[in-house]
């Protein structure tokens, strides 16, 4: 395959995964109220986006939500993973598949059966609700992470350096903990954006007065999309592009130095 | 030492019994009770009835032909991101999640604006006096739908089982006198099986569950299993006929499990 | 390089945890407000706050039955709830529902018109549960410039000339309504050989229809994507205004007339706000407000005197005469059997 060939490829999928976006920033500049009619070039959605009480709540609650519980399952997904490490073959493959459950069960299902288990219990639905639901579907994405990094793990040092009188606390931080680092980070990445993207599992696990973009974006969907949702989806899309951009220019820079 | 590390573990089951293992005993519990709490098998058996059984057969052919072209598209894609270099794969690999942070529904819904009769790409069309696409409200759309938003899952898993062959392997390969393809169906095709495998499972899974794909590309016109369950919670307020429809998506959800178990036989699944 | 992007997530973790502070009651209480989706103009709830002191935590429901489950489980304790019609029956007969103290909501007597109170008794009998939000018919909304014939009649949903132009409502009962009344029977209808007539209409149909949707019908008819949508009135009044070819009809055979009413719960843990809420929305000023912006037509008398728009005051959309249409009927609660038999119905249909 030639390399002219190979470029086209990718563009052509390029341009796949990013025409719907580029018609969502379209509409982001859009002055017509509905999606189907093009009413001239305007900026006003931006401006009355930084104005809607609503939407910046819910804008608040989704990074928060998205922020703790992809924490949260980091820390527990790390020390899941390092307790299975050490399993034998058998209670580690079936934590494994339990842990696979949330992930490969249909959102749905999993929303659902959160719904039923929180109504029995008389939980008040609410944050705390949607907080303890992301925690649950995020888990199986930081073990995934995690675990394949388990194996590049060498215990004789960590062993040699409990043996040299470290604490098993500092011993981990210090020895085991840094290779680990890179799969936490990607697996908390990756948790963090499922969480930002989820509606479903939220859908059904949300209470009242409570809203993640999602759900707020849904209950549009059926009465038309605000376009003030247009505007803030552009600019999370930028900030996050540029973020990416910024992020990957000095790194060459500093491999160039390090090779 | 041993003791300790399992004790580690314990937050962990005891989240994944609360969480986890405890909710789906709640749904199993509906699935097998009627409305007034008697055991029931009907609600599962229900899934004979022409419609339900035609609602699963079509989800599932829907999502084994997303799958088989999210396989055909994403392979040659990982592969290529993967032969070019280390230094600017971050930025690509976070070029494919990227869309993911603009939100799926909004994904979905743009879709709607450019396939529709009177939409962008046909508007295109028309100025250019080519043919129109009628599409949207067809399976055509919702498969469109389900490659656009699942590729990622495909792509991904590929990518790193890809990234993980040893180039060594291959330039060995290339040395003994393979050819290109024969060094791909002996070398790189088996040693990205688990990069396959779990694609397949990240795409085949979400595709086989959806109900939102189908309702805003198929017009609501073509009716999927996820639909049926969905509606049986939103509209008909049949919670356990839903839970017994859920139970029997499970069933082929876990068959799709055990076949990746056989494939995948480290266990640890090859997802990152 | 991921250590670069951590950083800046934990300053917006750092900043949002600052922020999480001081979202507490009002100095007056609160009241939980559970509404549908995109149903209330989002500044009189400010206003209201400003006015009573009460705090609104402001919920909202995209159906029916989602609503139902989530009053029932008492999970969140909502102190008012705005149901339709069917759905206010099936909660008082399954003693969901507080009686409304009526001396606490002054507004309502004085600015609800009667006729609207009169229609309510279909699911309210005594008219003791429930004050009237908002109304509306059901009817076919046309584009001028794709359809050459006369509207008057459901029939014109069956013809073949509009393949692929036509938008159904992606709803059991509004779709069983349609092809009820298209054959004269009553759209509550519970007579099998009645709704097994509907279902093979429906089934025949399908192949016309374009898609079944719910408030997209309004996109896609200002968009000029199909020539003929069932619609709910009050979105027709918006469509009209966005794209002047649109013209809304209400059929001869007659149609549904719906009303979502405000009630409160029985579980509800603040039912003096809950009046107080109620009493404000029924203020004249406010149910204008309302009514500008989610143009769904407005049982409250006083707000629609006030309208400037003359012609908007008279539309026939809007504020049709009950008397002047036949066969005007609303939803009543078939039972939980009346409602399998049709949602097993429905699922023959879109299976199909």
């Amino acid at each position: 395959m030639g390399r002219i060939a190979k470029r086209i490829y990718i563009i052509l999928i390029f341009v796949f995964l990013y025409a719907p976006i580029a018609t969502l920033i379209v509409l982001s500049f859009n002055a017509s109220k509905t999606r189907a009619k093009w009413g001239g070039f305007t900026l006003k959605w931006y401006v009355s986006l930084f104005q809607n009480r609503d939407i910046m709540e819910a804008l608040y609650t989704t990074l928060l939500i998205a922020l703790l519980s992809s924490l949260i399952a980091s820390v527990i997904g790390t020390i899941a993973c390092i307790a299975m490490d050490s399993m034998k073959k058998r209670p580690k493959s079936i934590l494994l598949g339990i842990t696979n459950i949330p992930m490969l069960n249909a959102d749905i299902v999993t929303g659902i059966s959160l719904m039923l288990l929180f109504l029995s219990f008389g939980l008040k639905f609410g944050f705390g609700t949607i907080l303890l639901s992301h925690i649950t579907f995020n888990i199986p994405y930081v073990i995934l992470s995690v675990m394949p990094r388990m194996k590049n793990i060498n215990r004789n040092t960590f062993e040699a350096a409990l043996d040299l009188g470290a604490p098993p606390l500092k011993a981990f931080f210090k020895v085991v903990f840094p290779d680990l680092l890179p799969g936490i980070l990607s697996g908390f990445l990756l948790a963090f954006t499922m969480s930002l993207d989820d509606f479903i599992i939220t859908h059904f696990t949300k209470g009242p007065g409570i809203d993640t973009l999602s759900t707020k974006i849904y209950t549009e969907v059926k009465k038309g999309i605000k376009p003030e949702m247009y505007a803030l989806s552009t600019i999370i899309f930028t900030v996050v592009l540029l973020l990416l951009i910024l992020v990957n220019k000095p790194e060459k820079e500093e491999k160039k130095i390090l090779h | 030492m041993k003791n300790k590390k399992n004790l580690l573990a314990s937050p962990f089951i005891i989240w994944s019994i609360a969480f986890i293992v405890l909710p789906l005993c709640m749904v199993f519990y509906y699935g097998l009770t009627d409305k007034t709490g008697a055991f029931t098998l009907d609600n599962i058996i229900s899934i004979a009835t022409a419609e339900h059984s035609k609602a699963l057969w079509l989800s599932l052919l829907l999502s084994f032909i997303s799958t088989v072209i999210c396989l055909l598209l994403g392979y040659p894609l990982a592969s290529i991101l993967a032969k070019l270099g280390k230094n600017k794969n971050s930025l690509i690999v976070f070029i494919f999640i990227l869309p993911m942070w603009m939100n799926f529904l909004l994904r979905t819904l743009a879709w709607q604006t450019l396939l529709e009769k009177t939409g962008v790409i046909n508007s295109v069309l028309q100025f250019l006096h080519l043919p129109t696409l009628n599409i949207i409200n067809t399976a055509y759309a919702i498969v469109l739908g389900m490659v656009y938003n699942f590729l990622p899952f495909m792509v991904l898993p590929l990518y790193n089982s890809l990234t993980k062959i040893d180039p060594n392997v291959i330039n060995a390969a290339r040395d003994l006198g393979a050819n290109g393809l024969q060094t791909f169906i002996r070398i790189t095709l088996p040693l990205s099986i688990p990069g396959i495998i779990s694609g397949i499972t990240m795409v085949f899974v979400p595709a086989l569950t959806t109900f939102v794909i189908s309702s805003l590309l198929g017009g609501s016109k073509i009716l999927l299993i996820g639909n049926v369950i969905e509606q049986q919670f939103t509209q008909a307020s049949n919670w356990n006929l839903g839970s017994g429809l859920s139970i029997v998506l499970m069933l082929f959800i876990i068959i799709n499990m055990v076949v990746t178990s056989l494939f995948d036989k480290d266990g640890e699944g090859a997802v990152l | 390089m991921k250590k670069r992007i951590l950083l800046p997530l934990l300053c917006i973790a750092a900043s949002l945890l600052l922020g999480a502070c001081g979202n507490s009651s009002g100095e007056n209480g609160k009241v939980v407000v559970y509404n549908w989706g995109e149903y209330i103009d989002p500044e009189t709830i400010t206003m209201f706050e400003e006015e009573t002191g009460i705090k609104v935590i402001y919920d909202e429901f995209e159906t029916n039955e989602i609503m139902y489950p989530k009053v029932e489980a008492g999970a969140s304790s909502y102190d008012v709830v705005c149901p339709s019609d069917y759905m206010i029956r099936k909660m008082i007969e399954n003693d969901l529902l507080a009686e409304i103290n009526w001396d606490n909501v002054p507004n309502v007597k004085k600015n609800i018109g009667s006729q609207y109170f009169e229609q309510s008794k279909e699911f309210d009998p005594e008219n003791k549960y429930s004050v009237p939000y908002c109304f509306g018919t059901v009817g076919i909304l046309y584009n001028k410039t794709m359809v050459d014939e006369p509207v008057d009649s459901w029939n014109i949903l069956w013809n073949e000339k509009y393949t692929d132009s036509i938008l159904m409502q992606d709803s059991v009962r509004d779709a069983f309504m349609v092809a009820l009344k298209k054959n004269g029977f009553s759209m509550n209808s519970l007579n099998e050989e009645e709704l097994n007539i509907a279902k093979d209409d429906l089934i025949l149909q399908k192949p016309l229809v374009q898609a079944y949707v719910i408030d997209q019908v309004r996109d896609k008819m200002i968009g000029n994507e199909a020539a003929i949508g069932v619609i709910y009135s009050g979105e027709a009044i918006y469509t009209q205004r966005e794209n002047p070819d649109l013209e809304y009809v209400i059929p001869k055979e007659g149609t549904n007339v719906w009303i979502d009413s405000w009630v409160i719960p029985k579980n509800c843990e603040n039912k003096e706000n809950a009046e107080k809420f109620i009493d404000f929305m029924c203020r004249e000023d406010i149910a204008l407000m309302n009514f500008e912006y989610i143009t769904y037509s407005t049982p409250n008398d006083a707000a629609r005197a006030l309208i400037e728009d003359e012609d908007l005051r008279n539309s026939k959309i809007a504020f049709p005469n009950f008397d002047e249409y036949e066969n005007l009927e609303t939803f009543t609660y078939l039972g939980d059997e009346g409602d399998s038999l049709y949602n097993s119905l429905w699922e023959e249909v879109k299976s199909h």
